[in-house]
């Protein structure tokens, strides 16, 4: 009982903190904006250690945060073989794959005007299909290991990607299409020097939410039959085992896996896409 | 009238490729059947046609093409069997039965939608609060942003268990986590949304003496319906994703899922694509349903 009022004693003083560093005089100076959401995430964990054991919660409910970081620390070979077949392997070989794909049929459709008017309200549409259901059909095809994984990975991003990029080949303006002309530039000069440019933020917006869409479909495409390795198939064995430890080790390597593949791509496109208003300090 | 003739012409295109698709993939199991039933396929053996490439079967056996498009369970079903499977478990089939795609999709639906109305319910209140108080935009919006990169959906097994280990089951597992899918892409938008009016708009209801809650029913709130609607559309599609990923884990009888589930562990491929057809079809109702009420809605407000 006595860790159930302390939590709330602590969520109370972490509030205060964090309502005093929000209204204080060096709210927006970077580290406070850092700081603060530090603050609240650490409340959170420490408020779920402090409930957790002061409740009696069983672990097969909620296991706490102490349990789950000993839980990781004690099987880091296993979670980094399920990170290697289940990131590595399955969602990015298909991330590449289905995002190439979709940027050469991009630029194969953006040269017929008939192609894209027809294209684009199909991949609109496909793209917001449950296309993680095609699953079950690619894992019978390509077999349990990763290539199926992958080819799930790939037709999950082909359409968000393709759909996201030939609305970026669009964006230049007729005046700078003009020029190019007037500079006597060939199509693929004027491609590489004026449309694809422009087409970076769309590119990077398209890439960056595929990132997210490659590790469901890797993880989700696994409940459906895998090898005995993989995040997806740790998650459903550990949860019929009541092992929740182990889940919610394996939900931290994909948490981590998913922000730091997301903050790669954001990375680079902020080297190349520098210019873009949205990128400017 | 151009674009719509552009769209048939794509989708035309889809259906010969999905046709001249279904041929090289089954043509070994069809050559299999028509050995069995004896006629001469060549090359005799299975062993060689095991090994042989299937564009090269084809060119041996152009006699067995037709029927690789009305195999019983087929690698790649015809679209013409996905369409008559549709057609027998939706409109064939008293819709109570569990052989009707309408009964299994009402599951899943029902599912989503309550799912859908808990999440995007607490993503707007949560977005609320995040617009009007400093200390709750500074350290709850990164989590919701990050939140975002992450699979999200691989905590779904999870919840199915543990509600059932405390007794509870049947729909509300599956809206937990059709609600948690929706609940972030509504923050992040309707938050984008109620910060949408200008300096200058909001000076306008200074002026006018205007409280904290005038400003919000009378500017924030119209302001953010496009952002509401954007969003919205996004988490239904996330929330049925999220109630068919729930089905799978527990083994669940009923629900789209569990359609894919079934068919995928007894080979009924046919049964497969025309569940994965039945999703698609209400995904996109429900995308297109918003897409109609964001129209009338915007119209009204005088804002399309």
């Amino acid at each position: 009982m006595i860790l159930v009022v302390f939590a709330l004693v602590l969520w109370a003083l972490g509030w205060w903190l964090n309502a005093r560093l929000a209204a204080g005089p060096q709210a927006d100076t970077r580290a406070v904006q850092l700081l603060v959401p530090v603050i609240f995430g650490l409340t959170i964990v420490a408020v779920w250690e402090l409930l957790v054991r002061g409740l009696n919660v069983p672990l097969v409910i909620l296991p706490a945060p102490s349990v789950i970081a000993a839980r990781f620390a004690d099987s880091l070979t296993t979670l980094w073989a399920d990170f290697v077949q289940t990131i590595l392997k399955g969602a990015l070989s298909g991330y590449v794959i289905g995002c190439s794909a979709a940027f050469l049929t991009a630029i194969a459709v953006d040269r017929s005007e008939f192609l894209r008017m027809g294209l684009l309200p199909v991949g609109n549409f496909v793209a917001a299909l449950p296309i993680v259901g095609t699953a079950p059909i690619l894992v019978m095809w390509f077999g349990f290991d990763w290539q199926s994984k992958s080819a799930v990975v790939v037709v999950m991003v082909f359409f968000p990607m393709l759909v996201n990029t030939v609305a970026g080949l669009r964006e230049t303006t007729a005046m700078q299409r003009d020029l190019m002309e007037t500079y006597a530039a060939t199509y693929w000069q004027s491609f590489f020097k004026l449309r694809l440019p422009a087409a970076m933020p769309f590119i990077f917006n398209g890439l960056k939410i595929s990132t997210t869409l490659a590790l469901i479909g890797a993880i989700v495409a696994e409940f459906f039959g895998s090898p005995i390795v993989g995040v997806g198939f740790r998650i459903s064995t550990s949860v019929g085992q009541l092992a929740l430890d182990m889940v919610w080790a394996e939900i931290v390597v994909a948490a981590l896996a998913g922000t730091l593949f997301y903050g790669a791509v954001a990375a680079i496109e902020r080297a190349v896409t520098f210019w873009h208003p949205s990128q400017r300090k | 009238m151009k674009s719509v003739l552009a769209v048939l012409t794509v989708v035309a295109a889809l259906v010969a490729l999905w046709y001249a698709a279904c041929v090289p993939m089954n043509i070994k199991g069809v050559l299999t059947e028509a050995e069995r039933a004896g006629a001469e396929v060549e090359p005799a053996s299975p062993r060689e046609r095991r090994e042989a490439s299937a564009f090269g079967l084809v060119a041996k056996n152009g006699f067995a093409i037709p029927a690789t498009w009305a195999q019983e369970r087929p690698r790649l079903p015809a679209p013409h069997q996905v369409v008559i499977e549709l057609w027998d478990t939706t409109v064939a089939q008293n819709i109570t039965s569990k052989r009707s795609l309408v009964y299994h999709g009402w599951v899943t639906l029902s599912a989503t939608l309550m799912g859908f109305v808990i999440g995007t319910g607490l993503g707007i209140l949560l977005a609320v609060g995040i617009v009007h108080s400093r200390v709750m935009d500074m350290s709850v919006m990164p989590w919701a942003i990050v939140s975002q990169t992450i699979p999200i959906i691989a905590l779904a097994p999870m919840i199915i268990v543990v509600l059932y280990s405390i007794g509870i089951q049947g729909i509300i597992p599956k809206a937990v986590i059709s609600a948690y899918l929706s609940f972030f892409p509504v923050v992040v938008g309707m938050v984008k949304g109620l910060r949408s009016p200008d300096a200058m708009q909001l000076d306008l209801l200074r002026t006018y003496n205007a409280s904290q809650s005038q400003g919000f029913w009378k500017l924030r709130l119209p302001a953010s319906m496009p952002y509401l609607f954007a969003s919205l559309k996004i988490g239904i599609a996330a929330s049925l994703v999220g109630a068919i990923v729930g089905e799978l884990p527990t083994g669940a009888v009923a629900g789209l899922g569990a359609r894919l589930l079934a068919g995928s562990y007894y080979g009924q491929t046919v049964q497969i694509w025309s569940a994965l057809f039945a999703a698609a079809i209400l995904a996109a109702s429900l995308v297109a349903l918003l897409g109609l009420m964001e129209r009338k809605v915007l119209k009204r407000m005088g804002m399309a």
